[in-house]
């Protein structure tokens, strides 16, 4: 699965999927899932120092609420 | 006084939760579930925190890491037995019949045939639920024997082992809506009732949520609900309820780790932060009673000298 690194600071990032500007609204938080505008693909926070994006994963069969 | 909160993805609701806490200056601190590791002879590390807040989206992790924790004697909300309770369809469904909570007929089947069997005595349709899991996936309304047959031999070839354990739900005609309704200890704070004209309504498969005003009936058998679920302290609960052709609710689903997205601004409730209310609460009971103990076992300074 391919990252995209951005600097810690960043309010965008590249899609790993299509390599669209991801942009944050606010400071992006490990874990935080994102959709690209672009592609739609949900994207996860995979680290913020640098910020980097990656796919998220599929949905497990014990995920939900 | 220290709050961690348990997650695996911060989602819109975590986000909400973490801006909740940091808009009241609560030292909290973020756990990723996929970084938890314990020494289970050794809580000292794990002690620096009043209450854990679990968010995940996995039950397994959730239900792992939250046991552990409540062995070093931290509250967490929700609980393991809460989780339990809630995770597993047939579970709840037991826990709602024994404590005479109106609720769907159930009938569970652990063999193909039986299961066949079991479905042509309720009648059709039924709705088969895997026990395990959320956001209306894998349903299955049941409309006839034919398809019965393909889905039961279905979930026995292509399914995991969780898949032969054949949940047959009493299908509901429900008014084309159903009804989710949050309760914050044993108390309900807000409703939105889920439209759609599919039949699962979840809004996670594109049910519209819209505000509903909870009726006498509706807050107490959701009060009921939540004192059979978690005992009469209650916990974090989204109780999912169906209309029968009677317009009798019914409790179909409980959720322990809800989710409020669209249902802040649908019914104008503060749910996050009546969530963290909730949470604080319980942290500063525990944060007060370990300064009484540690007072307690503090020598005075007559005994110093």
């Amino acid at each position: 699965m391919s990252a995209t690194p951005a600097s810690p600071t960043a309010t965008a990032c590249t899609c790993p999927e299509c390599e669209a500007n991801v942009p944050f609204a606010r400071r992006p938080l490990q874990g935080e899932v994102v959709r690209c505008p672009d592609c739609n693909a949900e994207l996860e926070v995979t680290s913020l120092d640098p910020v980097t994006l990656e796919l998220a994963p599929e949905v497990q069969e014990d995920w939900g609420e | 006084m220290r709050v961690g909160l348990l997650y695996s993805r911060v989602r819109v609701e975590e986000r909400l939760l973490i801006e909740e806490f940091e808009r009241r200056g609560i030292d909290f601190e973020l756990l990723d579930v996929n970084k938890f590791q314990a020494e289970i002879h050794d809580p000292t590390p794990w002690q620096r925190f009043d209450a854990v807040f679990e968010r995940c989206v996995s039950q397994t992790q959730a239900v792992t890491a939250v046991r552990v924790l409540e062995s070093f004697g931290i509250p967490c909300i929700n609980s393991s037995a809460v989780i339990e309770a809630c995770g597993d369809k047939l579970t709840t469904s037991l826990i709602l019949a024994r404590n005479g909570i109106a609720t769907p007929r159930v009938r569970v089947a652990l063999d193909p045939e039986t299961a066949l069997e079991a479905i042509e005595d309720m009648g059709y349709p039924v709705v088969l639920k895997p026990a395990v899991g959320s956001w209306g996936r894998l349903l299955a309304r049941v409309n006839d024997r034919d398809a019965a047959e393909a889905i039961l031999e279905h979930k026995t070839t292509l399914g995991s082992v969780q898949h032969g354990v054949f949940y047959i739900q009493e299908h509901v005609n429900k008014p084309g809506r159903d009804l989710r309704v949050f309760v914050v200890g044993t108390t309900p704070i807000a409703a939105i009732e889920r439209r759609s004209e599919h039949w699962i309504t979840n809004t996670a498969r594109g049910g519209q949520a819209a505000g509903f005003c909870i009726t006498p009936e509706i807050d107490d058998l959701c009060r009921r609900t939540a004192r059979a679920m978690a005992g009469q302290a209650g916990a974090l609960l989204a109780i999912d309820l169906l209309e029968n052709e009677d317009g009798r609710a019914l409790v179909s689903e409980v959720n322990h780790t809800m989710e409020f997205r669209n249902s802040i601004t649908t019914t104008g409730v503060d749910i996050p932060g009546r969530m963290v209310d909730y949470v604080l609460g319980i942290a500063e009971r525990r944060s007060v009673n370990r300064a009484s103990q540690a007072a307690a076992i503090a020598p005075t300074s007559a005994g110093v000298a």
